[in-house]
């Protein structure tokens, strides 16, 4: 049977794949690193409400009494203008940012990764140039300058940010699937699925998709730091998370305008920004290296 | 290579064409009034009729469409209706000292960036490479507004000696205008006090928006030099006892350089829009400041004006570094004469 065959060795292939690369991933220290820093702030996020010093400061909280405090180790960052801990804010500000970008990764991967199938694989020159032209239409504007745009004519919160970040953020993946469908479209083992007569869907997801999946992957990650930047920078004006949620760029805003003299308020919530794209990237590299050396 | 350039200037044109049909449709298909937000909620109801059949919104969408896109094409981008005024006008007033703050900072991420990637490629797995490396992983890392803060912080407010915000100092008084970009407009006019002190303002600003870019660039530049030195014609080239310098200027550098310029389009699109948070840190009295302005006041008007500006912007740059490109490298050019 041809087409258990094909789906075998798509699957066993991905088996042997996991474990290798792995063993790869773990030769890069760095990128190491970057998962168990990860690992901890995803950690820290999700269970932010039982591990922070002070959860109840990540909502409407005063205490005037402990406004404008330098880091002590009472507080580790801090407190800002209404003697909330900066610290205790960081980790939840962490929710709103982890959320945002896998919120936005999820919307729009599946679908620039279909349509990138269907136009790289298409035999209908109109359909591929079509939808190859109208990611053009997208990507001829900064994607933050269109979020920007698009949040600020619905209305400022995180729901339409994240919204406005997918809206932009398909075309990428749809170009990245399109070049790798086109280079494979012609390729033996593509013609030879189409001639044991299995139908298109088939062909796409078992002997195209599989060989996606390194850039897509290695793409995600590297996303995923690069959605937080454009998340962070949207609050950063203000349409984004709306206080008194504590989003991170939201903070960096508040604090800005207490600089030089309470540094704090503003350095350690752009500290953390970095901190969490540091280690996205860290990751990506790595998966950057452990596929490119399994292609060869 | 004309036939090349005028293809590349009618995808350009449907590009824009296309961004206009997206951003005026997202903009019509909002919840919400256009008309009733602009005016506020005191306006009487017969002045917002009035307004919405001045915006032809009474019509349907393809009818108002049309309406838009022949006095876009008039030179005519509408009212702003924050401001009050033809937003052309508020353009004239405010892209320039934009566009001044974008070039000085790809400027600077070009020279710095190229510096940078030949030396750490020369010097590959040194100490120097190696701090390079260090240090574009945190430019990559770091948000333009969280840099912004930095050198805010170190440069003006713990060192001190470097102005803090806008474009020039307030006792100063701006050189007539001629170009709209300050400092040439000092230079122009003689004033080199006016011109320096305009320079003291841009550095900060156009180091935020430089830094993550020279980390880039660098990058790029050196992993392409390192690609180059080990091919034939530059071990041939030392072999005949030409001096390392001059391998490394004359012929090293040229094709190296290909990849980066490649990304400098994508560059000076991520200039641009940083800019809108850069501009904002040093309340710089510009275009995106404008922009983000308008944006917060849910100006429709101007949101469609400034997206399609900086669309515009974007397809020149773009048109101008493949063209740049296909002059670096003689086999791009000679493959599209050729095609």
């Amino acid at each position: 049977m041809p087409k258990n065959e094909i789906a075998a060795s798509a699957f066993t292939a991905k088996r042997i794949n996991i474990s290798k690369g792995w063993y790869k991933f773990s030769r890069n220290p760095l990128s190491v690193l970057g998962l168990t820093v990860l690992i901890i702030i995803v950690l820290a996020a999700v269970l932010a409400p039982y591990i922070t010093p002070y959860p109840e400061h990540a909502g409407p909280y005063t205490n005037f009494r402990e406004s404008s405090l330098p880091p002590s180790l009472k507080h580790f960052f801090g407190t800002d203008t209404v003697g909330r801990d900066v610290f205790s804010r960081v980790i939840f500000g962490y929710r709103f940012s982890l959320l945002l970008a896998a919120v936005v990764i999820t919307l729009s991967v599946p679908p620039g990764i279909l349509l990138g199938l269907v136009a790289g694989y298409t035999r209908r020159k109109w359909l591929e140039v079509g939808i190859m032209r109208i990611t053009d239409i997208f990507l001829a504007v900064p994607p933050l300058v269109l979020a920007l745009a698009v949040t600020a004519m619905l209305s400022p919160k995180l729901l339409n940010q994240m919204m406005a970040i997918s809206l932009m953020w398909w075309p990428w993946y749809c170009r990245l699937v399109y070049s790798v469908t086109s280079s494979l479209r012609h390729e033996y083992f593509v013609h030879d699925a189409e001639l044991t007569g299995v139908g298109r869907g088939f062909i796409l997801t078992r002997a195209i998709l599989p060989n996606c999946v390194g850039p897509i992957l290695t793409k995600i990650t590297l996303d995923m730091g690069f959605v937080i930047i454009l998340g962070a920078s949207l609050s950063f004006i203000g349409l984004g998370v709306q206080p008194p949620k504590p989003g991170l760029g939201t903070m960096v805003a508040d604090g800005a305008k207490r600089l030089p003299a309470e540094w704090w308020m503003a350095v350690f919530p752009a500290l953390a920004i970095m901190l969490v794209i540091l280690s996205f990237n860290l990751i990506g590299d790595g998966l950057r290296d452990m596929f490119a050396v399994e292609e060869i | 290579m004309l036939k090349y350039i005028g293809l590349r200037l009618i995808h350009s044109l449907f590009v824009l064409f296309g961004l206009s049909i997206l951003i005026f449709f997202i903009a019509r298909i909002m919840p919400g009034d256009p008309a009733r937000v602009a005016l506020g909620p005191l306006a009487t109801e017969e002045q917002v009729q009035k307004l919405r059949e001045e915006m032809h919104l009474d019509k349907p969408f393809p009818v108002q469409y049309y309406f838009w896109l022949r006095s876009v094409l008039h030179g005519d981008l509408g009212k702003s209706l924050y401001t009050k005024r033809p937003i052309i006008k508020d353009l004239n007033e405010y892209l320039p000292a934009t566009l001044e703050l974008v070039f000085t900072s790809f400027l600077i991420s070009l020279v710095f960036g190229q510096v940078s990637g030949v030396l750490s490629g020369y010097f590959k797995n040194t100490w120097f490479d190696g701090l390079s490396r260090l240090v574009a992983y945190i430019g990559v890392a770091t948000p333009s507004f969280a840099v912004a803060i930095f050198l805010l912080l170190i440069f003006s407010h713990i060192l001190g000696f470097i102005p803090a915000v806008g474009r020039i100092s307030i006792i100063m008084k701006p050189p007539p205008r001629v170009t709209g970009f300050l400092i040439l407009d000092g230079m122009i006019a003689g004033q080199f006090k006016v011109a320096l002190n305009g320079l003291k303002h841009i550095i900060l600003p156009a180091f935020s928006l430089a830094v993550a870019h020279i980390a880039q660039e660098g990058r790029v530049t050196r992993s392409s030099i390192v690609d180059n030195m080990q091919k034939d014609y530059v071990a041939a080239h030392i072999v005949h006892g030409i001096p390392t310098k001059s391998v490394i200027f004359k012929y090293l550098l040229k094709p190296s350089l290909i990849p980066t310029v490649s990304i400098m389009g994508l560059d000076f699109a991520f200039i641009i829009a940083n800019a809108f948070l850069v501009e904002l840190v040093f309340m710089w009295p510009g275009f995106a400041r404008y922009a983000v302005t308008v944006m917060l006041n849910k100006d429709l008007n101007a949101i469609v004006a400034v997206v399609l500006i900086i669309g515009a912007v974007f397809a020149v740059v773009n048109l101008i570094v493949d063209i740049v490109v296909s002059f670096l490298d003689p086999r791009i050019r000679l493959q599209r004469r050729g095609g």
